[in-house]
């Protein structure tokens, strides 16, 4: 736990590698009627962590300890293996994006050799690994870093999409912080087996949902 | 590997930000400067779109550059923080497009039309335009602030408007030039070609600075500190 100032480093959402720029989901399923108030606000969040997040989380936590061991040679496979779980050509490419952004920013932040070895456009998870262990993170606190990002991103985005009590969406991240610490333990488990045995939960309405976004000429949110 | 190319020549383009309120003109101002300067130098345009990619599309419809040369960058609903906070996407799509057209002379960045508070981040740009119209209200000049006091050129568009809304435009000019210390000022209209040559010569000339090494960016930044003179005489400072 000695490191708790660089785990808030990298999970703070103001950390400038382009988050803000995506909803996480939640334009498209608000713009659905899908969700329409807190009550689903918060079921959407939870269903979201407990698919796309342990998936994310896994992946990031799986980085980090290779990261940490000076052992990329993984890496090729995490990424075919994170692509496999993400059925939609949409988040493969925003994960992609994003992955880049965070790898621009953390390569100014704090440089690191193992940022150029990440290869063309990394998946975001796998940046998250790799930065969290480049500042001395392990892979739980990698995995934590990512679920509150993507969580609490999602949830921000909630303010200009929703008519929304900021109070009552913080509320909803406060109740989620015991379960994030759980999925994060549970990514960190997961971490230690092989690639192909990471974590697959599937939410196959997100995936159609991110491909119907990408297709509308109207939205505040590019995912 | 996208980020560190060894082999290839570090070429870096001057980038040029046009930053201003929605509706003034900035694309216009941008598919002007292409259209006119396209022949003698490289250019690329990146835009930043509040909600649809509809600047991009409108520069690609003008025809100024080829399609691939404009690009657009989604920022969420937060035209501000893309240009000033969290630069990462458009300094990345910067970066790509000077990587992938090298090597380009200028990249034009357009913000998202935002409020006067808006300018660009100098981890951004070298350079930025703050444009303003007369038909925004003649006294918009006035009220300062960092855009319209800071940026390198403060541009005065669509004046062929100022009788039609009643805006006397040599004022507005005024204005702006006390706003700005006696910065430059530009009255511009695209159906006016001398004021279109002088914007062109304006762009020419941050080239050849820029080129030759003799350009710092200035960050506009916060607000300057100053004060209100009260009727009474009294006077109070704030920032």
């Amino acid at each position: 736990m000695e490191r708790q100032a660089a785990l808030l480093l990298l999970a703070d959402g103001r950390l400038p590698a382009g988050g803000y720029a995506h909803s996480g989901g939640l334009e498209p399923a608000v713009t659905a009627g899908r969700v329409a108030d807190m009550a689903g606000l918060e079921k959407f969040l939870i269903g979201r962590a407990e698919t796309a997040g342990l998936i994310a989380s896994a992946f990031a936590a799986a980085a980090c300890a290779r990261a940490a061991a000076d052992d990329l040679s993984d890496l090729e496979t995490l990424a075919v293996e994170l692509d496999a779980r993400t059925p939609s050509p949409e988040l493969r490419k925003v994960s992609r994006d994003l992955g880049r952004q965070l790898r621009r920013a953390m390569s100014s932040i704090h440089p690191h050799p193992l940022f150029a070895a990440l290869g063309d456009a990394p998946h975001q998870p796998i940046v998250m690994g790799v930065a969290a262990a480049v500042l001395g993170l392990g892979p739980r606190d990698a995995a934590l870093a990512i679920l509150h990002e993507n969580n609490s991103g999602a949830a921000a985005s909630a303010a200009k999409l929703m008519r929304v009590d900021p109070f009552d969406v913080h509320a909803i991240l406060a109740r989620m912080t015991t379960r994030l610490d759980a999925l994060a333990g549970q990514a960190a488990v997961a971490a230690e087996g092989a690639p192909g045995d990471l974590p697959s939960p599937g939410a196959p309405l997100s995936d159609i949902a991110a491909e119907h976004h990408r297709r509308r000429d109207v939205r505040l949110f590019a995912s | 590997m996208h980020d560190e190319t060894p082999t290839a020549p570090q070429t870096r383009a001057l980038r040029l930000g046009v930053a201003g309120p929605v509706g003034t003109g900035k694309s216009s101002v941008i598919a002007t400067i292409c259209r006119h300067l396209r022949d003698d130098f490289a250019l690329g345009v990146i835009t930043n779109d509040i909600y649809t990619d509809e600047d991009a599309r409108f520069l690609k419809s003008e025809g100024v550059l080829p399609e691939e040369r404009i690009r657009a960058v989604e920022t969420g609903s937060c035209p501000h923080t893309a240009i000033r906070d969290d630069v990462t996407m458009n300094l990345m799509a910067v970066e790509d497009m000077e990587r992938d057209f090298a090597s380009l002379d200028i990249v034009l960045v357009e913000s998202g039309g935002d409020n006067l508070t808006a300018t660009f981040s100098p981890a951004l740009v070298d350079a930025q335009l703050f444009v303003l119209d007369v038909a925004g209200g003649g006294d918009v000049a006035r009220k300062g602030g960092p855009g319209i006091s800071g940026a390198d050129l403060l541009v005065i568009n669509k004046i062929d408007l100022g009788p039609h809304v009643d805006v006397d435009v040599e004022q507005m000019v005024a204005d702006a030039e006390k706003a700005r210390d006696g910065g430059p000022v530009l009255a511009l209209s695209r159906k006016h070609p001398d004021t279109v040559e002088k914007l062109c010569d304006w762009v020419r000339e941050m080239h050849k600075t820029y080129a030759g090494g003799g350009h710092i960016p200035v960050d506009p930044g916060p607000m300057a500190p100053h004060h209100h003179a009260h009727d009474d005489g009294h006077t109070h400072s704030h920032d």
